[in-house]
This record gives structure tokens, C-alpha cells and sequence, in this order.
């Protein structure tokens, strides 16, 4: 689930004493299975749903031809630019509204709750996400549709009946739940690390909370909130679940148009492949201005 | 972060500790009912209120109205005699042990070589190993049925496998890579001066210490095929239809109450399955200390 790199030894390795022959060996026998696993089910596929995304109206039987770019023009026609909008849209709120309520609570837990039981409270955080994706999602239905568990509760204190299933609100409402945990843990253990004497240092010089705030523990957890938004973007923008069972005919998105080129009524393998292509890119862009960004801010520090 | 020196830490959670400052016992370190604490817990109401919901509404005897009408077993009933969702189960249950044992050496094998060698490529090998974490999981549906079709291989259960194996492959090396990095590589070295070959030294020394982050990884790449519906559902061939493509089914068109009994089920086992987890990885830290 997390994005970071993994850790790199700075030692030098033992088998590099090895004899060449063993070496060579071992990095192969290591290596070779999972390595010509994901040549063969993940950088292939990817060549060639790109090379079918350079295919315009092609037809079950076809040969494959790569001709023109229709297939990402026809991406930017208005209907279609309307739903990669609103994808991105959705994810920024989504991405938005995991920061503004998951930054507090993992604020609460790494550093306001005693001690002993932060580690439990944040494992019964984190805890729904063992459960399936599917049916948390299905759970918000119960809860928001006209006849459902928010509107008896709305009922009871006299508000009038709220109307959000089968609208983006719901989307943004199901998404947020669904990706609020993996904000929380990673803003977890970003705030964990927080150098608390400069919390005492700032308070003993006299800045008021929201200034020690401002000036010390958001630039420290920077790099936790860099990566945790990162996370909940890029998931959001591809998730299909959230759109496809709370959003209804209102709030087709990206994942949903792909699957319909595919297991919908009309499919089109070309179309889906070329937004296919554009959902990487623009995953590929996020990663790449956190890379950039992030690791600047890092070092600002 | 900053390397701090050893010094020994000033105790800020002991209110009785010499090291507490005055000021602080009764401000911002203590816990207390601070709005924080409120928001917090109205948070904790938001991640447990869909899961209640479903539990509750699974003994409810109306099966469409948000109202409570009386308790009733029936759900369960139903759904204990429904040939499908088992079959399902089945199906997701073989999908799932498949894919993770076969990932379980695939994925240990790989994160053990990226820690031990230097190779030319190393960086493009390691930044593909995280493009299953990365491409969201429609795209790598439809780019292993694309290429499945353009092969020409016939899907069925078994295509859902390989496609699980991609990332189930790629959770497994993370873990196993992170429990590599805080490991002592003087054992292993000792086992090769002392005359272990290679093979020996790595399953006889590096493989039981790894043991704890593999099953980890394994729990983890478990929970996540089992759950995956998007890549099952564009890999699968006639009749492999595995429990999400099967729950998928039933709930687009609304709620239904034997969905909800199956979630009730659903829950306490991944509770069970999470407090096992935890209780691995419990142990072997309390034993690492």
C-alpha cells in the first residue's frame, strides 16, 4: 500500500565477493522468475494496449494496424472531456477531503493519545479495510439512499430528507471512506517522527498554537502529506467501485467509460485502450510532480 | 529525518517523570475531551457505521425498508442454501491460495535479489516491480485481457490467477524488502565464511528470519485478491466467476438482504483474519526486541 522507496543498503553487499560465475547465477535465479512474470503480464499488455489505442474503429477480427491518433482525439470531444474532468474533479475532492479529516485524526493518534494505546488505535482505524471493498461500498447505498439510514436519522431530528445516491456527492462521500484509512496511515507515521522538542522549543518561545502549527508541524509532516494525497489521488482516479454503485448515470468517470469499452454493451477495445493510455499518463504525471516537488520540499527543511 | 544523537529521550508521557515539564502536564500533552478528541471519535463512528449498518440490517426481517421490523435468522438461511455464492467462494478461495503461494517465491526470490546485487538495469527491473502499485487496476485489467486476446489464450479460472500474481507478487517483495533492510547481514555472511554455499546460507539463514515478512506480505496479498473484483472480472473465463464478480452481480441493482448476511459473515472472518495478522506481527516484533 505505501509508496515509498524501498530502503537501499549503503553497505556494500556480501555476495559481491563471489565469484563471477555464482553471481551471475544467483541474480538470474533470483530474479529471472518474477522478473519475466511482469515482462509478460504487465510491460507487454501495456505495448500492446498502447499499440491497439493507435487503432481507430477496429472490429473483433481485425488486424492490428496502428493508423492514428482518433482514439485520444475522440477522448478530447466535449461528452468525453466532460467525464475525464469530472474524474479528476472527484479525485481532487476526494484527495481534499481525506487530508482535511484524516490529518487531524492521525494528528490525535501520533501525538495527543497516551502512549500505549496508539498503536491500537490506529490499527482499529485502519481495521475496515480488511473487510471487502465491495461491500463497504454496497453499505453506503443502505445508508444514502431516499428510504436509508441517513434520512430515518434526518427524519427523526426533523431536517428535511436529503437526496445524494446516484449523484457525485455520494462518489465523493463513498470514495473519501474508502481511501480515508491509507491517508491516515501514512500522515501516521510522518507525524510519528515529528522532533517534538521543536514543538516545546516554538511553545517556550512564545508562537501561539496555530502559529507552531503553521510554522513547524506542517512543514515537518510534509513529506507524509506529499505522499498520503498522492496515494488517495491515484486510487481515486482509477477507482470504479464508488462511481459505479453510488454515482448512477450522473457521474461516469474514467474507470467506468474503460470498462464499458470492454464489458459493456458497445465495446470499443481501441477507445478504451487509448484512455487506458491517458489514465497511466496522468497517474505518471501525479508521481512525477511528487518526485519533483516533494523531494524539494523535503530538503528545504 | 534527522539523526539524533543517543541521548536518552525526555519522558513526556509520564506525567510523573522528573523529564515532564510543568506546563505542560496541563495543556497540550495530556489527554483530555478536547474538541480533537471529539472529531476523532465522530471519525471512528464514520469508518464503523457502514459495517454496523450492514450487520444490523442482516438480522432485519423487512428486506427493503430502513426500518426495524423484528429479528430474524432468514437472511442467513437463504443465503446457506444458495449453490452459487459457494461456488464463488470456491472459485475466489483457489484463485487466492494459488496466487499468493506462487507469488509467496516469486516475490521473496525477487526482493532478495534487488537487496543483494548491484546489475546493470537494477533501476528499471525495481521501478517495474512497483508498476503494479502504481497503474490503476483498470488499466492492468484491460491491458491482460488485451493481450490475453491478442495471444490468443483462452481465459478461464487460471487467467485470473496469473493476472493476480502481478501485484499479488509485488506486495509480497515490499514487505519481505522492508524486513530485508532492518536485518543483520552478519549472520549470513558468518554462514558463508564458514564454508555455507550460497543456497545453503539462504535457506538455512536468511529464509527463517524472513519467515515473519512473508507471512505478512502473504496475509496481505491474500486480503487484496480475494477482494479484487476489477481484474477477476476482465481475466475470467466462462462460469470463473469468483465472490466480488458474484456480490458485483447481485448489489448493482440495489440492496439486497442476503448480501447483507454474507457481509455479516465477510466481516467476522476478515476480523479474524486481521487479528491474526496483527498477533504475527506482534510477535515478532516483541521477539526482534
Amino acid at each position: 500500500m505505501s509508496v515509498s522507496p524501498p530502503p537501499s543498503p549503503t553497505s556494500q553487499s556480501p555476495n559481491s565477493e563471489l565469484p563471477w560465475g555464482t553471481r551471475w547465477l544467483g541474480v538470474t535465479g533470483l530474479l529471472a522468475p518474477a522478473g519475466l512474470w511482469l515482462l509478460l503480464l504487465l510491460v507487454l499488455p501495456t505495448l500492446v494496449i498502447f499499440q491497439l489505442s493507435l487503432v481507430p474503429n477496429i472490429r473483433p477480427g481485425d488486424v492490428v494496424i496502428p493508423s492514428g491518433i482518433e482514439n485520444y482525439l475522440r477522448a478530447l470531444e466535449p461528452a468525453n472531456l466532460g467525464v475525464v474532468l469530472r474524474s479528476l474533479k472527484l479525485a481532487i475532492g476526494t484527495t481534499l477531503l481525506c487530508l482535511g479529516l484524516g490529518f487531524p485524526v492521525a494528528y490525535w493518534i501520533a501525538l495527543l493519545a497516551p502512549q500505549r494505546w496508539r498503536n491500537l488505535l490506529l490499527l482499529g482505524f485502519v481495521l475496515p479495510l480488511w473487510t471487502s471493498s465491495l461491500l463497504r461500498t454496497y453499505a453506503w447505498i443502505a445508508i444514502l439512499r431516499p428510504t436509508g439510514v441517513l434520512n430515518s436519522l434526518l427524519g427523526i431530528v426533523g431536517i428535511p430528507a436529503l437526496d445524494i445516491l446516484n449523484r457525485p456527492a455520494a462518489v465523493l462521500v463513498g470514495m473519501s471512506y474508502s481511501f480515508l484509512p491509507y491517508m491516515v496511515l501514512i500522515l501516521y507515521s510522518s507525524l510519528e517522527k515529528l522532533d517534538r522538542q521543536l514543538l516545546e522549543a516554538s511553545a517556550d518561545l512564545g508562537a501561539t498554537p496555530l502559529q507552531t502549527f503553521w510554522k513547524i508541524t506542517v512543514p515537518q509532516a510534509l513529506p507524509g502529506i506529499a505522499a498520503g494525497s498522492l496515494l488517495v489521488f491515484i486510487t481515486s482516479l482509477g477507482d470504479f467501485i464508488d462511481p459505479e454503485l453510488l454515482g448512477g448515470a450522473s457521474s461516469m468517470t474514467v474507470a467506468r467509460l474503460i470498462y464499458n469499452q470492454f464489458l459493456g454493451q458497445t465495446p470499443n477495445w481501441g477507445f478504451g485502450s487509448a484512455l487506458s493510455m491517458v489514465l497511466i499518463f496522468a497517474v505518471s504525471v501525479a508521481i512525477a510532480l511528487l518526485l519533483k516537488y516533494g523531494d524539494s520540499s523535503a530538503t528545504q527543511r | 529525518m534527522t539523526e539524533t544523537a543517543p541521548t536518552p529521550q525526555p519522558d513526556l508521557d509520564h506525567p510523573d517523570s522528573p523529564d515532564f515539564p510543568l506546563d505542560m502536564a496541563h495543556s497540550s500533552f495530556k489527554p483530555r475531551l478536547s474538541w480533537q478528541s471529539v472529531f476523532v471519535g465522530l471519525m471512528f463512528v464514520f469508518m464503523y457505521l457502514p459495517i454496523l449498518v450492514l450487520v444490523v440490517y442482516s438480522f432485519n426481517e423487512s428486506a427493503y425498508s430502513a426500518t426495524w421490523e423484528g429479528f430474524t435468522w432468514q437472511w442467513y438461511e437463504y443465503l446457506l442454501s444458495d449453490a452459487r455464492i459457494f461456488a464463488a467462494l470456491r472459485n475466489s478461495l483457489t484463485v487466492a491460495i494459488s496466487a499468493v503461494a506462487i507469488s509467496a517465491v516469486l516475490g521473496t526470490l525477487m526482493a532478495v535479489g534487488l537487496a543483494r546485487y548491484r546489475f546493470p538495469g537494477r533501476q528499471l527491473y525495481l521501478g517495474i516491480s512497483y508498476l503494479p502499485l502504481i497503474i490503476p487496476d483498470i488499466a492492468i485489467a484491460v491491458a491482460t485481457l488485451v493481450f490475453l486476446a491478442a495471444v490468443g489464450f483462452s481465459l478461464s479460472l487460471w487467467t485470473i490467477v496469473a493476472a493476480h500474481i502481478v501485484f499479488c507478487l509485488a506486495y509480497i517483495a515490499i514487505v519481505v524488502s522492508t524486513r530485508l533492510a532492518d536485518l543483520d547481514r552478519n549472520l549470513e555472511e558468518a554462514a558463508l565464511d564458514l564454508g555455507a554455499t550460497p543456497v545453503q546460507a539462504f535457506f538455512q539463514v536468511l529464509l527463517p528470519q524472513l519467515m515473519p515478512g512473508i507471512v505478512s506480505g502473504c496475509l496481505l496479498a491474500f486480503v487484496l485478491s480475494m477482494d479484487d473484483f476489477l481484474i477477476a472480472s476482465f481475466t475470467a473465463g466462462a462460469g470463473a466467476t469468483t465472490l466480488p464478480m458474484e456480490i458485483f452481480s447481485r448489489i448493482r441493482t440495489g440492496v439486497k438482504p442476503d448480501v447483507n448476511a454474507l457481509s455479516a459473515i465477510l466481516i467476522s472472518f476478515s476480523g479474524i483474519l486481521a487479528f491474526v495478522a496483527e498477533f504475527v506481527r506482534y510477535r515478532s516484533e516483541a521477539k526482534r526486541r
